[in-house]
C-alpha cells in the first residue's frame, strides 16, 4: 500500500496511464502495439493457444508467465470439450475490456466501486456456419451485456461509468466496427 | 515590399475584432481578406442557415445588436449585412479580394505574400475561419460511381439534389439541420450518427445558450478544464436557428421518418457499413445532456433565478431496435451523400513550423510558439465561447493584449 490518502481505491494506477498518455504526446510512435497469440491443433476440434510476447511502448514486452487456453466444442457438438467455444472467448474478452474501463474510469473519476458483475449474452443463429443458410451471418446477431454495479456515486454517474467504458473499450471497437482481417498460408 | 506592423489574415468576425482592438491600441495594421468581407457567410452557407446564437449575443467589440428582434436568429445574408457594417463602422483597413499564399518568418518578423503584393509585419494574426474546408472521410473514394457526393459548403437547398435516397453522414448541427430539410423535400433520409452533442433550443423558458451564458459555462477558459484535448474536439452542438425555435434532435428526426444508423465505418463492394455502437452513441449524449441541465438548475436554484418553468428532463433518445449496420449503395436506394462530418480551416500558405503532427496549429490560446504569431476562432481556443461570434471580443482583447507587449519588449 501506498501512504497517500487518496479516499478511492479501485486497485487501479490511473497517474500511470495519464503519464502514458502525455508520453505519447512527445512520441506518439511508442503508442504503436502489436498483439500475438499463436495456436496449435491439438485433435478433433480442439486447439490450444498461447500468449506471451507482444510489442509496444517502443520495444518486445512479455506477459508475467506464458498463458495458454485451451480451445474446442461442447459435447452437444459431437466435441471433447476441452475449452470454451472460440464465441465464448469473444464475450469473455468484451466482458473483461468493458470491466477493465469502469475500474479505470471509477478511479479516474474518484468513484468507489464496490462490487461490478456482468451478465453477457449473446444471439447466435448457427445456420451461417453449418452452411445450412447462406442469407444468416456465421457470427452474433447481437450482444447484450448487463451490469450489476455497487458504487459510491449516483445512478447517473454510474451510467456514464458503464457509457465511457464503450467509448473507449477496444474489444467494444472491435465487435462493432469492421475490421480489415488477412489469413495466409506461409 | 508594403509594410505594416500588423497583418490579420481574414475579414471575418474574429479577424474584424482583432483589427478593432488593434485599433484601440494604435497598432499600425491591414486584414487581408481573399474575398469580400464574411466571405464565408457569402459563399459557402446554405440557403435556410441561421445562426445558431440569438441576436443578443451578436456581441463585438465596441458593437452590440440593436435590433427589435433580439431573440431571433439572423439569417445569412444577414449576418454578411452585419459583418459588413461592423467592417465599416470600425473603418477597419481590409484589403479585399487579397489571397495570402504564403506567410514566412523572417529575422524581423513575417513575410506575407498575397497575390497582389509582398508584405513585411511584425507580427501575423490568423483569423481563416473554423468552418472553411469540409472534412470529407477517406472512405469517400470507395462509393460507387454514380452516387452524388456533397458537403454543407457546395449544398444549397433540396431541390439540387437528384431524386431518391440520401445518406447525410454526421448528426452534428449540419448535419440535422440538413437531413431534416432534405426529408421535408420528399426524399428518404438515412443519418449516419457518431458521436453528438444533443441540445434542447430552449429550456425552462429561456434559449439554451442563455443559460449557458448567464451560468458562465461559455466562459470557461481552455486552462481551467480538465480534458481541453476532448474539448477542443467536440462536435458541434445540435441545434438550429429557427424563427420557431424548434429542436431538432434525433427524436424529432425519427418522428419525421428519418433512418437512423450507427457512424459509417466502412464502405466494401458497394455495401455501407454502419458501427454498432448506436445505443451507447446516444446514451453518452442523453448524460451529457443530464448533465447539463443539472449544472443549469443548480446555478438557477443557487442565484434564485426566476424563470418562465420548472426543471424538466427530455425523453430518452429513443433507439432503432434494429438499426440496419450495412446498406447496398448501389442498390439505387441511395442517389447522394452528404458528408457532414465537419470543417477544419484552410492554413494551407502558412509556412511556419507551428503544426502538429496532425495538422493542426499547435498554440497556448492562440498563441504559438512563433513570436508575434497568434491563432483566433478555433474550437476552446481560449474559452468555450471562442468559436461563437460572442466569443470574438475576450480572445481579441486577450491576444491584442500579449500582442502589444509583444512588440513593446522587441
Amino acid at each position: 500500500m501506498t501512504t497517500t490518502h487518496t479516499a478511492v481505491d479501485n486497485g487501479v494506477n490511473v497517474e500511470a496511464l495519464l503519464g502514458a498518455r502525455e508520453a505519447l504526446a512527445d512520441t506518439p510512435e511508442i503508442a504503436q502495439f502489436r498483439w500475438r497469440t499463436t495456436v496449435s491443433w491439438v485433435g478433433g476440434t480442439h486447439s490450444r493457444s498461447s500468449v506471451d510476447p507482444f510489442y509496444g511502448f517502443g520495444e518486445e514486452q512479455q506477459h508475467k508467465t506464458t498463458f495458454t487456453y485451451d480451445v474446442d466444442h461442447p459435447l452437444a457438438f459431437a466435441a471433447q470439450d476441452n475449452g470454451i467455444t472460440p464465441v465464448e472467448y469473444v464475450l469473455v474478452a468484451l466482458g473483461g475490456c468493458l470491466t477493465a474501463g469502469i475500474a479505470s474510469i471509477a478511479q479516474q473519476r474518484g468513484i468507489q466501486l464496490r462490487s461490478v458483475k456482468a451478465t453477457i449474452e449473446a444471439d447466435h443463429d448457427i445456420h451461417g456456419i453449418l452452411g445450412a443458410d447462406p442469407h444468416i451471418r456465421n457470427g452474433f446477431s447481437g450482444v447484450r451485456v448487463s451490469y450489476k454495479i455497487d458504487a459510491d456515486a449516483t445512478p447517473d454517474q454510474v451510467k456514464a461509468l458503464v457509457a465511457q467504458s464503450q467509448k473507449r473499450s477496444a474489444v467494444y471497437d472491435i465487435l462493432t466496427n469492421p475490421t480489415h482481417v488477412t489469413v495466409e498460408l506461409s | 515590399m508594403l509594410k505594416t506592423t500588423t497583418i490579420v489574415v481574414g475579414a471575418g468576425h474574429c479577424g474584424l475584432a482583432m483589427s478593432r482592438c488593434l485599433a484601440d491600441r494604435s497598432i499600425d495594421h491591414v486584414v487581408l481578406e481573399r474575398g469580400e468581407v464574411a466571405h464565408s457567410w457569402r459563399t459557402q452557407r446554405w440557403d435556410s442557415l441561421r445562426l445558431l446564437t440569438p441576436n443578443w449575443m451578436t456581441r463585438l467589440p465596441g458593437y452590440a445588436y440593436q435590433g427589435d428582434d433580439p431573440d431571433g436568429y439572423l439569417a445569412a445574408p444577414d449576418v454578411v449585412e452585419l459583418i459588413a457594417n461592423y467592417a465599416k463602422e470600425s473603418a477597419a483597413p481590409v484589403r479585399a479580394n487579397t489571397t495570402v499564399t504564403s506567410v514566412a518568418q523572417d529575422e524581423r518578423g513575417y513575410l506575407v505574400q498575397t497575390d497582389q503584393e509582398l508584405w513585411h509585419a511584425r507580427s501575423v494574426v490568423l483569423a481563416p475561419g473554423a468552418s472553411t474546408v469540409p472534412n470529407v472521410p477517406a472512405l469517400q473514394g470507395s462509393v460507387p460511381v454514380g452516387i452524388t457526393t456533397l458537403t454543407p459548403v457546395d449544398y444549397r437547398n433540396p431541390s439540387q439534389l437528384p431524386d431518391g435516397g440520401v445518406l447525410v453522414v454526421g448528426a452534428s448541427a449540419s448535419g440535422i439541420q440538413i437531413a431534416a430539410e432534405v426529408h421535408r423535400s420528399g426524399r428518404h433520409v438515412t443519418l449516419a450518427v457518431g458521436e453528438h452533442v444533443r441540445m434542447p433550443r430552449t429550456y425552462r423558458g429561456k434559449d439554451i445558450l442563455w443559460w449557458m451564458d448567464a451560468a458562465g459555462l461559455l466562459d470557461e477558459r481552455y486552462d481551467e478544464i480538465p480534458d481541453l484535448i476532448r474539448a477542443r474536439n467536440l462536435p458541434s452542438m445540435q441545434l438550429i436557428g429557427s424563427p420557431d425555435k424548434a429542436t431538432v434532435d434525433l427524436n424529432s428526426l425519427s418522428q419525421l421518418g428519418v433512418q437512423l444508423v450507427g457512424r459509417l465505418v466502412g464502405i466494401r463492394d458497394g455495401i455501407a457499413q454502419f458501427s454498432g455502437s448506436l445505443p451507447n452513441m446516444v446514451a453518452l449524449a442523453d448524460l451529457k445532456l443530464e448533465r447539463l441541465l443539472d449544472t443549469i438548475d443548480g446555478w438557477a436554484t443557487a442565484t434564485g433565478f426566476d424563470t418562465d418553468g420548472p426543471p424538466r428532463r427530455f425523453a430518452a433518445t429513443a433507439v432503432p431496435t434494429h438499426a440496419p449496420l450495412t446498406l447496398d449503395l448501389s442498390s439505387g436506394a441511395i442517389r447522394t451523400i452528404l458528408w457532414a462530418t465537419g470543417f477544419r480551416p484552410d492554413l494551407s500558405w502558412l509556412d511556419v513550423g507551428v503544426f502538429d503532427r496532425k495538422g493542426h496549429v499547435r498554440h497556448d490560446g492562440g498563441i504559438t510558439a512563433s513570436p508575434g504569431l497568434y491563432l483566433m476562432g478555433m474550437p476552446f481556443l481560449r474559452r468555450r465561447k471562442s468559436t461563437l461570434i460572442d466569443g470574438a471580443a475576450a480572445d481579441a482583447a486577450d491576444l491584442s493584449g500579449h500582442l502589444a507587449h509583444y512588440l513593446d519588449a522587441n
